[in-house]
């Protein structure tokens, strides 16, 4: 176990390593001369070596690298080249909003994906079963910001019950706060959820054709409570490697709804970084969402373990 | 995953590929789908009700009517002539997608799952830290590279999705590699590229199809996206995710608007999911006996 634990340690750093590499290779070699581009093509070439210069861009490409992986374990990012500001205070600023809304669309995501799994799966055959499978499968295809502005049109146009766009943080009030936090954790949490459901579908399904399901029933349990006593754990196994993907998935999810809703995540920065053509802010957050589907990853492979014993025995 | 199927029993006899014994309802639901796209863009070339480009402010944000079926858009954009152009742009960023990604996942993949474990370890690690890079977010910096347009949305989802490619290239190659005849084709001196070609890759083919269905899905979604943030196809290009970003001003006064791109682009990834999920009902069994 320990040594499996330190196996896996390892290779997480090694692969955020090289993660560092690409995102920096990508963002610092292939714009060319960044200097250049903010100065226009009319500067003069003495104006974009002191920019360069100044930039540090005239350096040798290792030194830079290896400053920039240097600070980023001291916490510092580098600095805007349009805000002037810290890299890394804007990209935890906003990294808070994101969080808050991407647990609430997991959890939304989750009370939704495991009854409507469980009742498709036992609705197998069955026209409900049908109907639950045939919505999901609708919902899968709807892209999560088309989701957002349709639950805009529904809540905000319509109903007049909840703000179209904005974002109150949690200390200004918490009503606001739930009244703002509610449709986009809704928009990417009701399509998350309805990805998962499907994959809750079909670990219940395969789990009630096992043996134990059968020796439990036998004991007299009905079929629901030999799922939950016995059946549930066992499904989980699966369903926890796609929550872990879906959990990356919707950090990148939530750069489109945050942009949709106004709301002042690390997408919205990311998309405004886009626009400023802010290379250095945008390396810094690419680097940042990477680090976290790695963490995620890393995470869902330890918690096999925990969940299931047979795998703390093997390699 | 189960078939489902959304449509009512169809007994139209459309002719769906390799349909075995029993028309599969969710591969024909998906195939019907799929080709009302196709038919939207081969039409397009030839026939439009109106020009999607035509700027026209006389007659913006009109409703549905017997002249423009679905209305005009703020542009006084023809609505319905807009949708039927914007499958052109949909699915010249799939194919492109999917052809890209294949191309790069697919030999990664036969190299993976046919070199033995060391090559095969080596692979695969990069191919995790590749799939750490979300191919929106891949999307996204190159946009920031290089200016956001449709030529850079599709390769940056194609390398983005290549990884799925490769996965299941080399699990359809691994199972191939315990055959008789690749033995049979090593024993009679046959080289690794011969195999490659004329053994692996046909017989991983019937999975790739599938992936290339579930990546397309994938690439419509993600372009869909990228051009509603402004980074994918630029005006005046039909698109329909830029239709989405364009008709969010006029969300309060007009929200219909929304809801014709919304069902243009969630009926397409519909019909490539439900095609995708139909070919693997129908082509597994045939996979799980041979190889």
């Amino acid at each position: 176990m320990a040594i499996r634990l330190i196996r896996r340690a390892a290779l997480f750093v090694l692969t955020l390593l090289v993660a560092s590499i690409v995102v920096f290779g990508l963002l610092a070699i292939l714009p060319g001369d960044v200097a250049r581009t903010m100065l226009g093509v009319d500067a003069t070439p003495q104006a974009v070596a002191a920019l360069r210069n100044e930039m540090g861009l005239d350096r040798p490409l290792v030194v830079r690298y290896l400053e920039w992986v240097g600070g980023m374990l001291h916490g510092d990012l580098g600095t805007s080249y349009v805000t002037h500001q810290p890299v890394a205070a804007a990209v935890s600023d906003h990294l808070q909003v994101s969080l808050i809304l991407v647990i609430s669309a997991m959890i939304i995501a989750i009370c939704v994906a495991l009854p409507v799994g469980v009742f498709a799966a036992y609705g197998q055959g069955r026209i409900s079963g049908a109907v639950l499978s045939a919505l999901s499968q609708l919902a899968v295809a709807v892209p999560g910001f088309l989701a957002g502005l349709l639950l805009v049109i529904v809540f905000a146009v319509t109903l007049h019950w909840l703000p179209a766009s904005g974002w109150v943080a949690p200390i200004e009030g918490f009503g606001d706060f739930l009244r703002h936090l509610l449709l986009p954790a809704l928009s990417l949490g009701l399509i998350q959820g309805a990805i998962l459901s499907r994959y809750v579908r079909s670990a219940v399904l395969d789990i009630m054709r096992e043996d134990f399901m059968r020796t439990a029933r036998s004991k007299g349990l009905t079929p629901f409570r030999a799922l939950i006593r016995h059946g549930l754990r066992n499904a989980l196994i699966p369903v926890l490697t796609i929550t872990g993907i879906e959990l990356a998935a919707l950090f990148v999810g939530a750069i489109v709804i945050e942009s949709v809703f106004v709301v002042p995540g690390i997408g919205s920065l990311l998309v405004q970084s886009v626009q400023n053509r802010d290379l250095i802010q945008i390396q810094g957050i690419v680097m940042v969402i990477v680090a976290i589907v790695l963490v995620i990853n890393l995470l869902v492979d330890l918690l096999y373990a925990v969940i299931d014993p047979r795998l703390r025995t093997s390699r | 995953m189960t078939a489902v199927s959304l449509l009512p029993d169809n007994q139209s006899g459309t002719d769906s590929g390799p349909v075995r014994r029993r028309a599969n309802p969710t591969l024909v639901a998906g195939a019907v789908l799929v080709g009302l796209v196709v038919l939207a863009c081969v039409v397009s070339f030839f026939w439009l009700p109106y020009d999607p480009t035509a700027v026209d402010v006389t007659i913006r944000l009109r409703g549905p009517s017997g002249l423009h079926w679905l209305g005009t858009d703020s542009f006084g954009h023809d609505i319905a002539s807009v949708i039927i152009a914007g499958s052109r742009t949909t699915l010249l960023v799939g194919v492109v997608a999917v052809a890209v990604a294949a191309v790069i996942g697919v030999p990664i993949g036969i190299v993976a799952g046919s070199s033995g474990y060391r090559a095969d370890t080596w692979l695969m690690r990069w191919n995790d830290i590749m799939q750490a890079f979300p191919a929106l977010l891949l999307a996204i910096t190159f946009g920031a590279i290089w200016g956001g347009s449709a030529v850079t949305a599709m390769f940056a989802l194609g390398i983005g999705t290549a990884p799925a490619f490769a996965r299941v290239t080399r699990s359809g190659t691994l199972q191939v590699m315990s055959r008789e005849y690749i033995l049979a084709a090593r024993a009679s001196g046959r080289g690794w590229w011969f195999t490659a070609v004329r053994h692996i890759l046909p017989n991983v083919g019937g999975v790739l199809i599938v992936q290339a269905s579930v990546n397309f899905a994938v690439a419509v979604l993600a372009e869909a996206a990228l051009s509603y943030l402004g980074l994918g196809t630029p005006a005046p290009t039909p698109s329909w995710g830029r239709m989405l970003q364009e008709s969010q001003t006029y969300v309060f006064s007009d929200p219909l608007l929304i809801v014709w791109p919304g069902c243009a682009i969630a009926l397409t990834v519909l019909g490539f999911n439900l095609l995708g999920d139909g070919l693997r009902d129908v082509l597994d069994p045939r996979l799980e006996r041979e190889g």
